[in-house]
């Protein structure tokens, strides 16, 4: 069929079809492009102006003098952040919190995400079910939940200071404690789901031979179960580590005064001390920190869809 | 299974369960006590659930949030149905990579940041174009829609790449265009993941604070923000009541869809038998 | 023989084979087609011509270049470089919804949400047939796949057999110019796939379309073919009926692919018009062909021989000059109707001989380690130089 054969409706269907795939490429392109990377090209460009008392309450980066465009860059908000004992103090935490409270987690997780997966049909998805429910409610309930457990009047003392173990009210919550006991008890599903999947894929076999070749049974764990579930492990690691280091809400509630977590920290410097340029440099620092393992996460799903595919 | 390791096992699934559910079923507890103090049980009462239908404050918030809820739920899927189509099905095009950045990235972002950003945006555009005057409920939805679709996108790509792609080139075999075959092949069979992608759409938005509370104006509080005010300062009973009636509506939604899900199954497999015995 | 009976002898020959008939045009023509993906070659440079109402078969190992070539003539891909035809329309750039063909998909591909009327109907419900019209041909189809009283099911409540039924009714029903088969038979177990083998040949050459199939399966391309394309690595290997790769294969490759076969390596030591004698050193054996081969003398050839051609014995044939070889039984595979024997010879080659068990015995004939002779006709040996 040549091109001069079609009629006027086949032209018009092909046009639609090429000009129709770019509009669904497009559409969605563009809404993610303007709300989603432009506002980073924004705070990156904020970071470097100074603060002003004025609405919005920092200077323009661009100006015009003389008639020509100037960019003023302002690395002052970068060198206070290194100057500030306090920001680097913010960070370091937020690193060692995140990253103690994703062991912990994993040290959780994985014992369940075995059993889930070891389980019988029917129970496995009651059990999965049991697992992915609590995410279904509200974050900030789940949280809030342990405030009445931890608290100085909270359950745990009460109940403690009633068998007569203690007759003074230990402090838990405002703890760096009860940060890891939020955080851990948040994030735990997330930890749980990929280590299931990729323990539930494991063919059973492999242990049995492995156990048939002369493995007790904490051997073929270590040398075959562990090995193999290892995608599972650094996915969901990664799927707790990276957005517990920006963590606000957990550090708020549960943790006190002193549990200084960058999240927290940029919060602060928007909404208490209307720094806005700080907290775009704050913003900015957490971001580089984060860019290693958020492209390492992107990398194993990757990696994992390439497989399946 | 050794005994021993399955023991092992079984008490690690209980305890974790108990670390998961206990917290949960003690808000619901006491939601019900009379009095304000969490660890003094003060007797049955309602008074919290009457208290909390009466905080006016309260209403309008989970009003504002449901709204903004279903709204940003709604778009989320018209923006990330063709976003999850695309990654799965269009192949290589220029600029997809950081369309596939742009999808993922949302989904790990600490949402101080995405908050953060997306105000900056807000009021930069407002003095580039005068649009959005003023921040509220539009604002709130349109930061939920954005990161609401890249979750859509990426449950819609993972139900696609699932499915057999000879199924759509059948369609277009025997005569039907590319939108056609999308509208009359490709929706219907990924209908549950959409419906999947909607909910979990609608319960992100009503459960996000942070970035919520960036890009809020006056009068446009949600129920997050509400709630988080309040409990800053301690237990609150009547947040308890408010807790429970959620975790109650979640629980009933997934235990509804759950025997349907069941009933769809059990059908299927019925039929399938039914099917071998004709033959 | 009169000149009249001897014409209307070659008019049937050219109806029923328009292959051996230099006037015939072909219904689908391609044209030194390439496939690249990437720097491998999927399909390298392939012409092949295919005559109205054949049932043609492209048989080949997985990766061979089979599924591909199919794919470019139903429109899901397009040729690198090279022309394809349907009843001499140049197909470039024609998507695969405006294509005068149809498949059949290898998982079926049916439509799970439709039962399978609407399944049938999709087709027709797209060219915009109307409605009385599409119910009649929905009915006549599920009809001639026997499938009407389950037209209201839906594809899951099926078995793998119904399935592939009602995949066949749909790609029929808009009566293609080709039907295009992508391992037809492949989703189903033995039995059921040896009855559709021949159910699928019935409604052929009931409806009368061409078939162009796909198939690993030696077997399956040999009873319903009326021709077959061997590939190999993205080229044809060799095209001809069943009848003809099997008799004559033209190289080591489609002998070895279409049944079994013994390939024996010598060098051409005498070569006449008449005949030509192969001296194999494998074998310990002079091989006498009668016919001419050709190549010189010196040259390196292959002799294949089938094992249901070759003769086993215990006592040495009359006469050993020729196509004779000795050797001790290593293997034998009993298997009720046949016997399969493995001989060793003494150079340690091994040679596979099949025989009839066409009386009953009172023990087996041959035992492990007899001493045994195998010999076979000129005639059963063709020999390949590649």
């Amino acid at each position: 069929m040549s091109s001069d054969k079609l009629t006027i409706k086949q032209k018009f269907d092909r046009w639609m079809i090429k000009h129709g795939r770019v509009l669904v490429i497009g559409i969605p392109y563009f809404w993610l492009f303007l709300f989603f990377l432009v506002p980073f090209l924004i705070v990156l460009k904020i970071s470097f102006s100074m603060a002003e008392y004025a609405q919005p309450p920092y200077s323009a980066l661009f100006a015009w003098i003389d008639e020509g465009v100037t960019i003023t860059l302002n690395f002052g908000n970068y060198l206070f952040l290194l100057s500030d004992s306090l920001y680097a103090t913010a960070y370091l935490n937020s690193i060692r919190i995140a990253a103690i409270s994703t062991i912990i987690t994993l040290l959780i997780g994985y014992p369940m995400a075995y059993g889930i997966a070891r389980a019988r049909g029917s129970m496995r998805s009651v059990l999965l079910m049991l697992v992915i429910l609590p995410f279904w409610t509200s974050f900030l309930i789940r949280v809030y939940a342990w405030i009445g457990i931890l608290d100085r009047e909270g359950l745990i003392n009460a109940f403690l200071m009633w068998t007569g173990i203690i007759t003074e009210p230990l402090i838990m919550r405002q703890t760096e404690f009860a940060v890891y006991v939020g955080i851990v008890y948040t994030y735990l599903p997330f930890m749980i789901l990929p280590l299931y999947s990729t323990l539930e894929k494991m063919d059973i076999s492999l242990i049995e031979a492995a156990m048939d070749l002369g493995c007790k049974p904490w051997q073929a764990f270590v040398k075959v179960t562990l090995p193999l579930s290892l995608p599972g492990i650094l996915a969901g690691s990664l799927l707790v580590f990276i957005p517990a280091v920006g963590e606000f809400v957990i550090p708020e509630l549960l943790g006190g005064p002193n549990t200084l977590m960058i999240g927290r920290t940029l919060w602060n410097e928007f909404f208490a001390n209307r720094d806005w340029p700080i907290a775009s440099a704050v913003a900015i620092a957490m971001l580089i920190f984060l860019v290693v393992p958020i492209m390492w996460f992107q990398h194993i799903q990757t990696k994992q869809e390439e497989r399946e595919q | 299974m050794s005994g021993k390791r399955s023991t092992f096992l079984i008490s690690a699934l209980v305890f974790g369960f108990a670390f998961l559910y206990v917290p949960i079923l003690l808000v619901i507890v006491y939601s019900f006590n009379e009095g304000k103090l969490v660890t003094v049980w003060a007797g049955f009462s309602t008074k919290w659930y009457v208290s909390l239908f009466n905080n006016d404050g309260m209403i309008d918030a989970a009003w504002n949030s449901l709204r903004i809820g279903v709204m940003s739920a709604t778009l989320a899927l018209a923006l990330g149905t063709p976003a999850g189509l695309v990654m799965s099905r269009f192949g290589r095009f220029k600029g997809r990579t950081l369309f596939s950045g742009m999808i993922a990235a949302p989904l790990v972002m600490p949402e101080v940041i995405t908050g953060l950003s997306l105000l900056l945006l807000f009021v930069t555009l407002e003095q580039l174009i005068g649009w959005p005057a003023g921040r509220g409920l539009s604002t709130i939805t349109i930061a939920h829609t954005t990161f609401c679709a890249a979750y859509v996108a990426v449950v819609v790509q993972s139900r696609l790449s699932g499915m057999d792609i000879s199924v759509e080139e059948a369609a277009m075999d025997l005569g039907a265009k590319p939108g056609k075959i999308f509208f009359v092949i490709t929706l219907p069979m990924i209908l549950p993941a959409l419906m999947a992608g909607w909910l979990l759409s609608f319960t992100l938005s009503l459960d996000d604070l942070v970035i919520a509370s960036f890009v809020a104006g006056p009068g446009s509080t949600t129920l997050p923000m509400k709630v988080f005010s309040s409990v800053r300062l301690g237990v609150s009973p009547e947040i308890n009541a408010l807790a429970t009636l959620i975790i109650l509506a979640v629980s009933i939604l997934i235990v509804i869809a759950s025997i349907l899900i069941l009933r769809s199954e059990r059908l299927r497999n019925r039929a399938a038998n039914g099917g071998a015995e004709a033959t | 023989m009169p000149e009249a009976v001897l014409d209307r002898a070659h008019e049937d020959v050219h109806k029923t084979q328009p292959w051996n008939n230099p006037d015939a045009v072909p219904y689908i023509r391609f044209e030194n087609v390439t496939k690249k993906f990437g720097d491998f070659y999927a399909v390298d440079d392939v012409s092949l011509d295919i005559y109205r109402h054949e049932l043609f078969a492209l048989l080949g190992g997985s990766g061979c270049g089979k599924t591909t070539l199919l794919r470019m003539l139903a429109g899901f891909e397009e040729p690198t470089s090279g022309k394809i035809f349907i009843d001499g329309v140049d197909m470039a750039g024609v998507p695969a919804y405006e294509r005068p063909t149809n498949m059949m998909f290898q998982s079926y591909a049916l439509f799970p949400h439709m039962s399978v009327e609407q399944n049938v109907a999709f087709g027709l419900v797209q060219d915009g047939v109307s409605r009385a019209e599409i119910k009649e041909q929905v009915a006549d189809m599920l009809a001639l796949v026997q499938m009407t009283k389950f037209a209201k099911r839906k594809p899951h409540q099926l078995s793998g057999g119904q399935r592939q039924r009602v995949a066949l009714a749909r790609s029929l029903v808009k009566r293609p110019k080709v039907l295009l088969l992508d391992e037809p038979l492949g989703a189903l177990d033995k039995k059921l796939r040896e009855q559709t083998q021949f159910e699928l040949v019935n409604i052929q050459e009931k409806v009368g379309t061409t078939f162009v199939m796909v198939t690993h399966d030696q077997e399956e391309a040999m009873t319903m073919a009326s021709r077959i394309a061997v590939m190999n690595e993205g080229v044809i290997n060799q095209i001809g009926t069943p009848f003809e790769l099997y008799e004559y294969p033209n190289s080591r490759y489609t002998a070895n692919f279409l049944g079994q076969v013994n390939l024996i390596e010598g060098v051409l030591v005498d070569d006449d018009e008449k005949y030509a004698v192969i001296k194999s050193d494998e074998a310990n054996c002079d091989i006498y062909i009668d016919h001419a081969v050709q190549g010189h003398e010196g040259m390196t050839f292959w002799v294949a021989l089938r094992p249901e051609r070759l003769r086993l014995t215990k006592d040495a044939p009359e006469d050993t000059k020729y196509n004779c070889l000795s050797g001790k039984v290593e293997e034998i595979g009993y298997l009720g109707g046949i016997s399969t024997y493995h001989v060793r010879l003494e150079t340690g080659k091994r040679i596979k001989v099949t025989e009839p068990n066409s009386t009953r015995q009172i023990e087996p004939r041959y035992t492990w380690e007899d001493s045994v002779w195998v010999s076979w006709e000129a005639g059963a040996a063709s020999v390949l130089n590649k």
